[in-house]
């Protein structure tokens, strides 16, 4: 209990710590890379819930990530000015539901507000991950696998075939997302520090609720589910139930941080549905040691960031693939609980424990 | 008052009828044993009253309601609590926490106050852990409370399943072999835990093959051979059953 507190309080610190040095370094570039990965390690807390704690995996999960980004893209960028004098425009108009505004070339564009936007996008999610996951949640293991890998591959191929989504260009010009009066995701340089906060104030919020989940009845039914199946089912858990509301929070996860990462690039493209995605948010899971919501959070904070400041090259997605590979041979509960880890985290008298908070 | 009615369960399974046909009843705050050879369709019955199978025909009639077809997890929601033959502890977590997973149908925090950590939910939880703890106590096993479950010896292990089935408050408790790979003293712990849990007032059907535990503790005997019911009586009187005997020994020997 206080323990979660004192890993979220320092967790803050580091946040503002690294941008306190990028500012001091004269490196603030590195802040649009570490907002994006904050969006990112969203995506993969979500899938540790999942995957760690439920015990059920998903190589779907950029699926989801990319109907949260292109619906709030597709909502925000649909010009409403040629249906301006319909009832419907009207009534949403005079509720604040729209906005308007001026594109690149000083047209005028009428479009939802990203707020509205955002709720709608969440609101698809929660119902292609209860439709899917109602049937697919039956299944285990490698079935389990595939069945989510079809799902991601469907979505790839619906925004990758479907000019409402822009086929293989995305969409482009996606406005900023105005969360609060001077408070907005956007790419826009001036709000480089603004943003990089908004990112990780979310991410800090999400691991304090992830954190706290774990810690109760519900986390505790998930571990049951995932050691001992029929045992958790025998004391009177509904293990249908609990998989499939894991499901949708993981996929809300990682349609949130879709939309939030789409208003803060300005636009998505059908890279981010790939199945290449979703491999990668499960290798990072695994890198973090399946069920640690730190290790997760480390492993996507330090390897987004790398990838997304090209370290890995043209061998990015190789590096993830390998990464898997590694991870399951040599280190299957992640690298924070190597021995090697473990024998630093005592001589740095960190305690052993921290890493595996949430499964102690 | 009778708690438990089986009432003509069959069960194939292809063409092998495991249970063919039983009915027996389980009076209300008594310890009922099943028992007979390997292979008499023991464990499908079990698994049949669990809902973990279920019945071709035949009905289950547990405190006056149907429960046939029932998932696990809604039998148990009825007051059914049962533990493993085959051991089926929760790893990585503690003795404590695996008890406190007995309590789960009596707490309520869902996805969304375990999220907010309401202050509701944290009340429930210390609740759930007080009656935890008195649930551990009176099994004798505080003392491992913060011991993980799956590292301690297998004697205690078979306890700890017996503190999780009874944490649920059960009105029926079914014990699937829990003498199974316990030496003697383990086996007469064990017992009086049983007959601890009987005299607390809730009521046991137990699957054994262990006979002096089975003919010490029970207050009535069901025999199963080859999926049908061939005895249903108290313990002395099954003993000198020939039909019984005849199925146990060989009938050669008889």
């Amino acid at each position: 209990m206080r323990g979660r507190y004192l890993h979220i309080t320092l967790l803050s610190i580091f946040v503002v710590a690294v941008q306190v040095i990028t500012q001091i370094t004269d490196t603030t570039y590195y802040l649009t890379q570490l907002t994006m990965a904050a969006y990112y390690s969203l995506v993969i807390l979500g899938l540790t819930l999942l995957m760690g704690y439920a015990g059920q995996i998903s190589l779907g999960h950029a699926g989801f990530f990319a109907i949260g980004g292109y619906t709030s893209a597709v909502l925000t960028t649909y010009n409403l000015i040629p249906y301006k004098e319909k009832a419907i425009v009207k009534v949403m108009a005079s509720m604040g539901m729209l906005q308007m505004r001026e594109d690149l070339y000083g047209g005028q564009i009428l479009n939802l507000h990203p707020w509205i936007a955002f709720l709608l996008a969440i609101a698809i999610t929660v119902a292609v991950a209860y439709v899917i996951g109602i049937p697919v949640l039956k299944l285990k293991g490698h079935y389990l696998a595939m069945a989510t890998l079809g799902f991601g591959i469907i979505i790839y191929r619906i925004v990758l075939g479907t000019p409402l989504f822009g086929e293989a260009d995305g969409i482009s010009d996606v406005p900023a997302f105005g969360l609060l009066p001077g408070i907005e995701v956007s790419g826009d340089m001036s709000m480089r520090i603004q943003n990089y906060y908004i990112a990780w104030v979310i991410v800090i919020v999400a691991v304090l609720l992830l954190l706290n989940l774990i810690d109760s009845r519900v986390g505790r039914a998930l571990r049951a589910i995932h050691g001992a199946e029929d045992a958790a089912d025998a004391m009177g858990v509904n293990t249908a139930e609990y998989k499939l509301k894991t499901f949708i929070l993981s996929a809300v996860f990682a349609a949130t941080a879709g939309v939030f990462l789409t208003h803060f690039n300005g636009g998505i493209g059908p890279s981010e549905a790939s199945v290449m995605k979703s491999v990668r948010y499960v290798a990072i899971v695994a890198a973090g040691g399946m069920a640690s919501i730190w290790g997760a959070l480390t492993m996507a904070a330090v390897l987004n960031f790398l990838s997304l400041r090209g370290y890995f090259g043209s061998y990015d997605d190789a590096v993830f693939g390998a990464i898997l590979i590694v991870i399951m041979l040599f280190a299957p509960e992640g690298i924070l609980r190597l021995p090697v880890m473990k024998n630093i985290q005592r001589l740095l008298r960190f305690k052993p424990s921290e890493g595996s908070d949430g499964a102690s | 008052m009778v708690l438990l009615d089986v009432k003509g369960l069959s069960k194939s399974f292809g063409g092998l009828k495991a249970v063919s046909n039983v009915s027996f009843t389980v009076r209300e705050g008594i310890i009922k044993a099943v028992i007979g050879p390997n292979g008499a369709g023991k464990t499908t019955l079990f698994n049949l009253i669990s809902g973990v199978l279920k019945p071709d025909s035949g009905k289950i009639i547990f405190k006056n309601e149907e429960i046939q077809g029932l998932e696990p997890f809604q039998i148990a929601h009825r007051g059914v609590s049962r533990t493993f033959q085959h051991l089926r502890l929760f790893p990585g977590m503690t003795v404590l926490e695996n008890v406190m997973m007995g309590r789960h149908i009596h707490s309520r925090s869902g996805f969304f106050a375990g999220m907010l950590n309401m202050p509701w939910t944290r009340r429930e939880e210390k609740g759930v852990r007080q009656k935890t703890f008195e649930i551990l106590e009176i099994i004798g096993i505080a003392d491992l409370a913060d011991k993980e479950a799956v590292s301690l010896a297998y004697g205690q292990q078979r306890i700890v399943e017996l503190a999780r089935a009874l944490a649920l408050e059960p009105k029926l408790m079914l014990l699937d072999e829990p003498a199974a790979g316990l030496n003697m003293r383990e086996t007469a712990d064990i017992a009086r835990l049983i007959t601890k849990i009987r005299d607390m007032g809730v009521t046991v059907l137990i699957v054994e093959h262990d006979m002096s535990l089975v003919m010490n503790i029970s207050d009535e005997i069901v025999v199963l051979s080859y999926g049908e019911k061939i005895a249903e009586d108290v313990p002395l009187a099954i003993q000198k059953n020939e039909e019984v005997i005849r199925v146990y020994l060989g009938e050669d020997d008889a």
